[in-house]
């Protein structure tokens, strides 16, 4: 009787977990930091708060120098669709608000205020609010002031991510802890010791998003974890699955699919199809968000690595890196440096000054024996390891090739911008190819190419705009004159009369009709409309469609006097303003008329010169690394640096690429 | 290491290419046992031109020569070629062979990783169409050729081309399985008949069959070492397997069976260490079973109907050609996309 139940609910569980292709497992090395509970730090001396610390719009700073501030007090207010506030994390006075170094792969220093905490600690009053039942749209609204941001290591501002859109209805929530890459424990532990909190904050979320079905995805290299929450949500409709330990589980198409069976589709966002997914970490700040009045001041960050005792620390955003590796007994003689994140798809700190941030999710010492150097690349032999390993079922091998052969177009026929730069084909690389550099440079490439075109179009457009107005202008002006004089004339013409109006009458048609053929002739209907944006093109119908309701473009031939001069003055009047408009916008348009043609061609010039620049600064500096031993054998340190500056390009690209994206998204 | 992934866990090229000579060792150790030690002469010399020929076109190529000499490619290359010629093949033939298949299919197209050709097989065609003659001098199995070379007297034979004194060539030398049968069936013989003769064993060649069946344990070591995939192998084999089959069906008087056709010429060979070379072949999975079938369908038709006894090397050739056409055609699906 009950035998063939238990076979159905056990083929139910084998069904529940799906996969995906490719993967790999790299040793975990997950072990030695969670040996501890989660430490606390000794305050700091001093707080180094970089503005940049989500994906988005740069917060404005709403402190001077000298300012007391109280802990959770705001710092920096979100601006913006797409930002994140920032808070004080403890009581303090503002030392500086200037450029600092930031964990950033560039090494560029950023804007930053650093805080100088008077040991006090002394909270700013909080206001906690009812999530339970309070206004859902007020909560969200409510968040814009919370600073909290995607802690899985995205940073991406957790307010536009609950933003109802009126697109799409959230029908699941994906939890994701997976926690996937190599080292990092920080999600480990938070699980073990405060699944209570990752359960309310889970309530939050489903309750914000209005999702009826929560799943939550925990890699089974974490059975302690694992226990915890089954336990925490046993008395919930919360679903715990525990998906095969398999790098890049953790990555959110790739749990969605794990957890869910449901591949989204590359064009789309996954919650575009109803999922939205949210870190473990993150619907607890959001439980503290609503519940205690907190904003996000702290996260928990994994110490590990080259290091005396590793250990997960909450820490304060902001806490100078070595205050976080002295607290964990300091850093091993033979420690080389720093990296932020995992091993697989971490990034060198640039400095032991830089402070811990909301994306820093796990700090790695980094040693020479624990991160062999890699032998010198060799040619690719095919051997298509890094397609057997790829979690997007690309062909690395073929991206490779194109990506070295700088042939953009062929990469993005190969789905280039699929790539999730997880690093698991150079994991698996038996020539050393720095495959994902490869694909980072490339990307970057494009994006910066194309940026160039649009650049370039939108100079175009703009020119061929202008010459239109020039036009437009003469031609307004030419109709005032001829106005101006048949005033004078048919004033004269009482006494003289011998002026005959028919003259008159075709002087003006005569220059309505040169006006209309040179608006014909000209560009007034540029050529290029197919590469215009769409943006653009709205605005010239708006410009068009006002143009028509002022009569300008009317083909009837003006009868009277009185309303030609109506409809002339309204013109001059109508010019003026959009000169004066144009001119705001347009600050190249100032020239004299007189100069025109000449001013275009140099215009002109000074647009191909500036391509021009692009492209061979783009040759010299942004080759790509040519580092197998194959084509280049001993600039091992060029090439490095060459990688390195490809990546750092490729980061501060992809950001802004990002940041137009959200713009975009935002205008939509 | 300073850029992510700060970890990897991959064997070398050198690795790769080292099991993969390892995975030749028990076909070569029967060679030798059914046909003498001929054949670890012509081993030998070819592995020497190789090295030899790799390093001089590195150096004259201004590349480093230590790490392209210790990825072993070359020595793999050498191997094959001298396990596809007949082993007493004056020593030139060799020499010439892995010269021309280093120095020009490989190292002129840019080396390991450049060449579109499959070298060996390159190195194969050019000595079999310059020299056909020396090219089908097929010694037979020590068990069966009236005189038994001693190792030194091939030594001997393939650096003078002289005998013994009370030897013949014909004493030493037999027709190839692949080549008597075409023959003979031009001359009307019946299957039966033909496959009665000494040189047919109980599954394709006498004496080469067993180097077949040890071919076959390489590969399988190769594939648990998850150096080679099953596609290329089994799409090869089941293909020979499937066409010989349909043929031998209509006719059995007129063709082979699918077990002789798989246990002769270099079938096996082929299966596991040539079609398998992953610079000269196709990357997808489809792809791999493409121009695996393709080059199966070829030899056995090269086999049957053309003017070689074994068409393995031009298959692959043939096949080789094709492969950029095949990888851009069987592009798997990718994550979020439809086909």
């Amino acid at each position: 009787m009950n035998a063939p139940i238990n076979i159905a609910s056990l083929f139910k569980k084998t069904k529940d977990i799906f996969s995906f292709h490719g993967g790999v497992h790299p040793p975990e090395n997950k072990a030695q930091s969670t040996r501890l509970p989660i430490g606390s730090l000794a305050l700091p001396e001093k707080l180094v708060l970089p503005l940049r610390q989500h994906i988005g719009t740069i917060p404005k700073v709403k402190v001077a120098v000298g300012d007391y501030v109280l802990k959770g007090q705001l710092i920096a207010e979100a601006e913006g669709s797409v930002s994140a506030a920032i808070h004080a994390p403890t009581s303090g006075t503002i030392k500086a608000i200037d450029n600092a170094i930031i964990p950033h792969p560039s090494g560029l220093p950023d804007q930053c205020v650093t805080i100088s905490p008077d040991g006090k600690d002394t909270w700013i009053e909080r206001h906690p609010q009812d999530w339970k039942n309070g206004d859902i749209n007020k909560l969200i609204a409510s968040l814009r002031l919370s600073g909290i941001v995607g802690l899985g290591g995205a940073t991406f501002p957790t307010q536009v991510k609950l933003r109802k859109n009126g697109k799409s209805e959230i029908h699941t929530l994906v939890i994701n802890a997976a926690e996937c890459e190599p080292y990092i424990t920080c999600d480990d532990m938070l699980m073990r010791e405060r699944n209570d909190q990752i359960v309310l904050g889970i309530q939050v979320a489903q309750r914000l998003l209005g999702a009826a079905k929560v799943v939550v995805g925990i890699e089974d290299n974490k059975p302690e974890a694992i226990e915890a929450m089954q336990t925490a949500t046993a008395n919930s409709d919360i679903q715990i699955k525990v998906v095969p330990t398999l790098y890049p589980s953790g990555d959110g198409r790739r749990l969605i699919q794990l957890v869910l069976g449901k591949e989204i589709p590359h064009d789309k966002r996954a919650t575009e199809v109803g999922i939205q997914v949210f870190n473990v970490a993150t619907v607890v700040a959001l439980y503290r968000y609503f519940e205690f009045g907190e904003p996000s001041l702290s996260r928990i960050v994994s110490m590990t690595g080259n290091i005396v005792q590793p250990q997960n620390f909450e820490v304060l955003f902001g806490t100078p890196l070595m205050h976080l590796v002295n607290a964990a007994g300091g850093a091993k003689p033979d420690t080389s440096h720093f990296i932020m994140g995992g091993p697989m798809m971490g990034f060198n700190l640039p400095s032991t000054e830089v402070p811990i941030t909301k994306a820093a999710n796990c700090i790695i010492a980094a040693s020479p024996t624990l991160f062999a150097p890699q032998p010198p690349a060799m040619p690719c032999i095919r051997c298509a390891r890094c397609a057997d390993a790829c979690p997007v079922s690309l062909q690395p091998q073929e991206l490779y090739w194109f990506a070295k052969a700088d042939n953009f177009e062929k990469a993005q026929d190969y789905n280039l911008f699929d790539c999730i730069e997880c690093g698991a084909c150079s994991y698996v690389c038996p020539s050393n190819i720095p495959l994902v550099q490869y694909y980072r440079y490339a990307k970057s490439e494009i994006i910066a190419l194309d940026k160039a075109k649009e650049a370039a179009n939108l100079a175009r457009e703009r020119n061929e705009f202008r010459l239109a107005r020039i036009e437009r202008e003469k031609e307004e002006r030419a109709a005032k004159h001829a106005a101006r004089a048949q005033g004078a004339k048919s004033a004269k013409a009482e006494e003289n009369n011998n002026v005959p109006a028919s003259d008159k009458q075709a002087a003006i048609a005569a220059a309505i009709e040169r006006a209309k053929a040179q608006k014909a002739a000209g560009n007034v209907a540029p050529k290029n409309t197919s590469e215009i944006s769409p943006q653009t093109k709205a605005e010239i119908e708006a410009i068009d469609k006002r143009r028509k309701k002022a009569g300008l473009s009317d083909d009837k031939p003006l009868t009277t006097d009185a309303e030609k001069q109506a409809k002339i003055d309204a013109a001059i009047a109508r010019a003026k303003a959009q000169k004066a408009a144009a001119g705001k916008a347009d600050a190249n348009s100032a020239e004299p008329e007189s100069k025109q043609p000449v001013a275009d061609a140099e215009k002109q010039a000074k647009i191909d010169a500036a391509i021009k620049r692009a492209k061979t600064l783009k040759a010299a500096t942004a080759k790509p690394p040519t580092s197998d031993v194959n084509s280049k054998p001993v600039a091992d340190a060029e090439k490095q640096a060459k990688i390195d500056a490809a990546i750092a390009r490729a980061k501060a690209q992809k950001e802004a690429a990002l940041k137009a994206k959200e713009q975009q998204t935002k205008e939509d | 290491m300073d850029r992510s992934p700060y970890i990897a866990n991959a064997p070398s090229v050198g690795n790769i290419m080292f099991k993969v000579l390892l995975a030749l060792i028990p076909g070569i150790a029967v060679y030798a046992w059914q046909f003498g030690g001929g054949v670890l002469i012509t081993i030998t010399l070819a592995t020497i031109t190789a090295v030899t020929t790799e390093a001089l076109m590195l150096k004259l190529r201004r590349r480093p020569i230590a790490p392209f000499l210790m990825d072993y490619s070359a020595i793999i290359t050498a191997w094959l070629l001298a396990l596809a010629i007949p082993p007493l093949a004056p020593w030139w033939l060799i020499v010439v062979g892995t010269a021309f298949a280093i120095i020009i299919a490989k190292q002129l197209y840019g080396g390991l990783g450049y060449n579109p050709f499959n070298p060996a097989m390159i190195g194969y065609a050019v000595l079999l169409i310059s020299f056909p003659a020396l090219m089908t001098k097929w010694p037979a199995a020590l068990s069966l050729a009236e005189a038994k070379l001693s190792f030194l007297a091939q030594l001997h034979y393939i650096f003078n081309q002289t005998l013994p004194a009370n030897v013949t060539l014909d004493a030493i030398t037999s027709a190839t399985p692949l080549d008597y049968l075409k023959t003979q069936l031009k001359l009307q013989q019946s299957m039966s008949t033909i496959q009665s003769a000494p040189i047919f064993g109980a599954l394709g060649t006498r004496g080469s069959e067993y180097v077949s069946l040890a071919y076959l344990f390489g590969g399988l070591y190769l594939w648990q070492q998850r150096i080679i995939t099953w596609h290329l192998p089994f799409a090869f084999l089941a293909t020979i397997a499937a066409i010989s089959g349909v043929f031998w069906l209509i006719d059995p008087s007129q063709f082979a069976n699918p077990v002789f056709h798989l246990f002769s010429g270099a079938t096996f060979l082929a299966a596991f260490f040539i079609i398998t070379d992953p610079v000269s072949g196709p990357t997808t999975p489809n792809g791999k079973l493409y121009f695996a079938a393709g080059i199966g369908i070829i030899t056995y038709l090269i086999r049957v109907y053309g003017g070689y006894p074994d068409g393995i090397a031009f298959a692959v050739i043939f096949m080789n050609i094709c492969v950029p056409l095949i990888d851009a055609y069987t592009q798997p699906r990718v994550f979020g996309h439809q086909k």
